[in-house]
């Protein structure tokens, strides 16, 4: 059910109150910014004069004022995913679906997109965005999902999922072969837990921060590895999607 | 902003038919020169060559033309119903993903494959329109040719347009952007050669395998329509075996072509 009606039966009404910003901006390549509004809009019956009053309100709000008659392929990325945002609220819809919507902004027009979607959601609008920003999910969402190859690992708001994060600094060193034969050696050392190995990388949570980490090193060393890499990280959502999935954020 | 501007009420699929139909034709219009040069340039030096030079040096009977003006017209409105829903198709599906936001229009998907074969239709008849006269012009008199059917006429472009733009959508959808040229190469060109487009079909007596094997081919019904609408007096294929066989082409096409289409839409 996607407000209020079925996806499978619906899917006509489904569409009329959704809005949709892909990941990769699809604008119609033939069309101008205003038109590809203006036809958006007609496309779910809005009159032309309702539309280009709406049009000129949302470019002025997102900073497109000026790109109204520019082709598409004229704008720059950040532009473009503004437009897309300018051209899912067109027909006013209840929930906005953003698909990765920062993935390959320049930072500024990352915190843009940022302020337009706190400001989107102080109007009352529901937005349901995918993310592979820890930070970005941590900073705009009130409630957050942790889904893996289709499956629903965690759902709550992003401080209840913090708590839940594993205690401890999360140590990880990246090995330049296989890592198992250095577990047993690292489960002497004093301050780790569960302690695992997967692949290259050798992993285990400290609860006394770095300190633990050069008998860490000796212990992976000493099975006769040389260590390439080594990451510590806090414990925070990208930890705790670590230990619920054992993958690294890609 | 806070104004609720949105009709909650169901959107009529006839206005979202419209406005795809807008959307295609002000592209169309802007694109028109394009256009023209690109679907009727290959069938109107066709017309110098073989309807104005050749018989000028003598080497055909200036009663070439009466074959060679329906098969003109024909090759005009297949190669422009095609290109106008294939090429969009092969664009969007392949790499632009452009036609998304028309497949999020509150309205049935096979509505927005419906509008592209539409807007294919206007287009192969704008193509066979602009041809014509200018065809007409290059070759002089030509004997037979008859406007005294124009209603025949108007119905055989319309439907043969129909045709080719199923057909477009069928390939637009199936074929990978990778293959678009193999498209022209392997299915359009031998299509055009052994359509009928350039000699008539009762001609090819002289040979009854291709006369028989030729038959699969749409574009042979489309240039033997032209040929009973526009040059009567001259031979040609039954219009009642025309009209049937371009309407189970259609029917064929518009069934594979939606499916593929939707599979494409919702894959």
């Amino acid at each position: 059910m996607v407000a209020g009606a079925d996806v499978a039966s619906e899917s006509v009404r489904v569409r009329q109150r959704i809005g949709v910003v892909p990941q990769r901006p699809n604008a119609d390549l033939s069309l101008n910014v205003i038109e590809n509004l203006e036809f958006h809009a007609a496309y779910f019956g809005f009159s032309r004069a309702v539309s280009t009053q709406r049009a000129n309100e949302l470019l002025e709000r997102l900073g497109l004022a000026e790109k109204k008659q520019s082709m598409v392929a004229q704008l720059s990325g950040g532009q473009q995913q503004r437009l897309m945002i300018v051209r899912a609220l067109m027909h006013e819809p209840d929930i906005i679906f953003l698909d990765e919507p920062t993935v390959g902004l320049d930072p500024q027009a990352r915190l843009d997109l940022w302020e337009i979607l706190r400001d989107l959601h102080a109007r009352g609008r529901t937005i349901v965005m995918t993310t592979h920003y820890m930070d970005e999910a941590d900073r705009l969402c009130d409630r957050l999902a942790i889904i893996d190859e289709g499956r629903l690992l965690a759902l709550d708001s992003p401080r209840a999922l913090k708590a839940k994060a594993p205690g401890g600094t999360l140590l990880e060193l990246m090995l330049d072969g296989e890592a198992a034969p250095a577990v047993e050696q690292a489960q002497t050392i004093g301050g780790l837990s569960r302690i695992e190995a997967r692949n290259s990388t050798l992993r285990a949570y400290s609860d006394q921060g770095g300190r633990p980490l050069p008998a860490f090193i000796e212990a992976a060393e000493s099975s006769g590895r040389t260590v390439k890499d080594i990451r510590l990280l806090q414990p925070s959502l990208e930890t705790l999607f670590v230990s619920l999935t054992g993958r690294k954020l890609e | 902003m806070t104004a609720v501007l949105a009709p909650r009420s169901d959107v009529r699929a006839s206005s979202v038919f419209l406005a795809l139909l807008r959307r295609d034709m002000r592209v169309a219009r802007r694109d028109l020169p394009f256009f023209l040069l690109r679907t009727t340039m290959q069938p109107l030096m066709f017309v110098v060559v073989f309807g104005y030079l050749l018989p000028k040096m003598g080497f055909l009977d200036d009663s070439y033309t009466t074959a060679l003006l329906p098969g003109v017209l024909a090759v005009s409105l297949a190669l422009s119903s095609i290109q106008s829903v294939a090429l969009p198709m092969v664009q969007d599906f392949g790499w632009t993903r452009e036609i998304e936001d028309r497949l999020l229009a509150p309205v049935p998907i096979w509505l927005v494959a419906a509008e592209k074969i539409f807007a294919g239709v206007l287009q192969g008849v704008i193509a066979a329109v602009f041809v014509l006269p200018i065809a007409r012009l290059i070759m002089g008199p030509i004997e037979y040719l008859s406007f005294a059917n124009v209603g025949v006429v108007l119905f055989i472009t319309v439907l043969g347009a129909a045709a080719f733009s199923a057909l477009g959508l069928y390939l637009g959808t199936a074929i990978s952007p990778q293959q678009i040229g193999l498209m022209f190469g392997v299915i359009v060109a031998p299509m055009i050669f052994f359509g009928c487009a350039y000699y008539p079909w009762q001609g090819l007596s002289a040979v009854p395998v291709m006369k028989y094997a030729v038959l699969i081919n749409p574009l042979v019904y489309v240039a033997e329509g032209m040929r009973a609408a526009l040059t009567p007096a001259a031979p040609h294929m039954s219009l009642l075996v025309v009209i049937i066989a371009l309407f189970v082409i259609t029917a064929i096409f518009w069934t594979l072509g939606m499916r593929s289409f939707l599979r494409r839409a919702l894959g």
